[in-house]
């Protein structure tokens, strides 16, 4: 399927294009966040700091 | 489980991440559909094919204003309620709002070329907007002016609730003064007065679009309780070495 968008087809590609960026932006974002957090959490734990409540949950 | 077991990081954490993959899964089958129906839809007998700009612009306007009124009620439990997970769920949509919004003005003004002959015009639907965008880059500097996290939120907190004021201006501003901007055609008091075949891929893209932000907050607030223990570890190991 071939989709005719008229004479206005530069406008609504450009409009999805921006969407898709910005969507894509916002995911990788938060997933190379979630890894550099956890990363951090995980080298200061490994270097015997813990939080009181998780040697709690350990236990 | 109830709302005040999520006041619990640990569980809200464990919840979390059980719901995520099956939000993620939804999300994606819902845009394949959306996509698959804004492809079908016709054109309209006016704008041509412009009108599928309005399967993206519509889902972003609505979540623009959907992101601040999330905002608004963390605000409240932040302020009133003291929910720990309050200013957690405002710091996570605050980005989120600000993207959806940039992405409401950025395609409005994408179909506004081609319909109205502007990109921009200052009217005022679009200036409120506009003035929505800048209030969350001012909340999204505010986190970082302030370094602790708690008293940033009470700052924030306040300053949402008063930018909640503009809620109403974005949504009644096409009945309030003359615009370039249509007026209300999907939330309104007598319903739609857009044809099926139009109305159910927008509001398809909508919920997948809804679905997008619910999982991407999720993930936002899961980073953010992860950066709060980053600090909190930080805070005692600079206290051990002191």
């Amino acid at each position: 399927m071939i989709l005719d968008l008229g004479p206005y087809a530069g406008f609504i590609v450009a409009a999805y294009a921006a969407a898709l960026g910005v969507v894509v932006a916002l995911i990788v974002w938060i997933v190379v966040d979630h890894r550099a957090q956890q990363r951090t959490l995980k080298d200061l734990e490994a270097r015997g700091i813990a939080r009181r409540s998780a040697v709690k949950e350990v236990a | 489980m109830s709302l005040i077991d999520l006041a619990n990081p640990s569980r809200f954490l464990a919840l979390t991440a059980r719901l995520l993959p099956w939000f993620a899964a939804a999300t994606v089958c819902a845009f394949a559909v959306g996509l698959y129906l804004a492809a079908l839809a016709p054109d309209d007998y006016q704008q041509g094919a412009t009108v599928k700009i309005m399967f993206i612009h519509v889902p972003n306007a609505w979540l623009a204003m959907f992101c601040w009124t999330v905002m608004t009620i963390a605000a409240l439990g932040t302020l009133v309620w003291r929910h720990p997970l309050a200013d957690v769920a405002a710091k996570a949509a605050a980005p989120l709002g600000a993207a959806f919004t940039f992405l409401c003005l950025l395609t409005g003004s994408l179909w506004g070329r081609p319909m109205w002959g502007t990109y921009w015009v200052w009217d005022g639907r679009l200036t409120s907007v506009l003035v929505l965008f800048l209030m969350y880059l001012g909340v999204l500097a505010l986190w970082r002016t302030v370094e602790d996290p708690s008293r940033a939120a009470r700052a924030v907190a306040i300053l949402t609730l008063v930018g909640a004021i503009n809620l109403p201006i974005i949504k009644f501003s096409v009945d309030w003064w003359a615009t370039l901007h249509q007026s209300a055609s999907v939330l309104r008091l007598g319903g739609p007065t857009i044809h099926s075949s139009i109305l159910v891929p927008l509001l398809v893209m909508g919920l997948a679009f809804m679905l997008l932000f619910v999982t991407l907050h999720l993930a936002a607030m899961r980073n953010e309780i992860l950066r709060r223990r980053v600090r909190t570890l930080r805070l005692m190991q600079a206290q051990a070495g002191a």
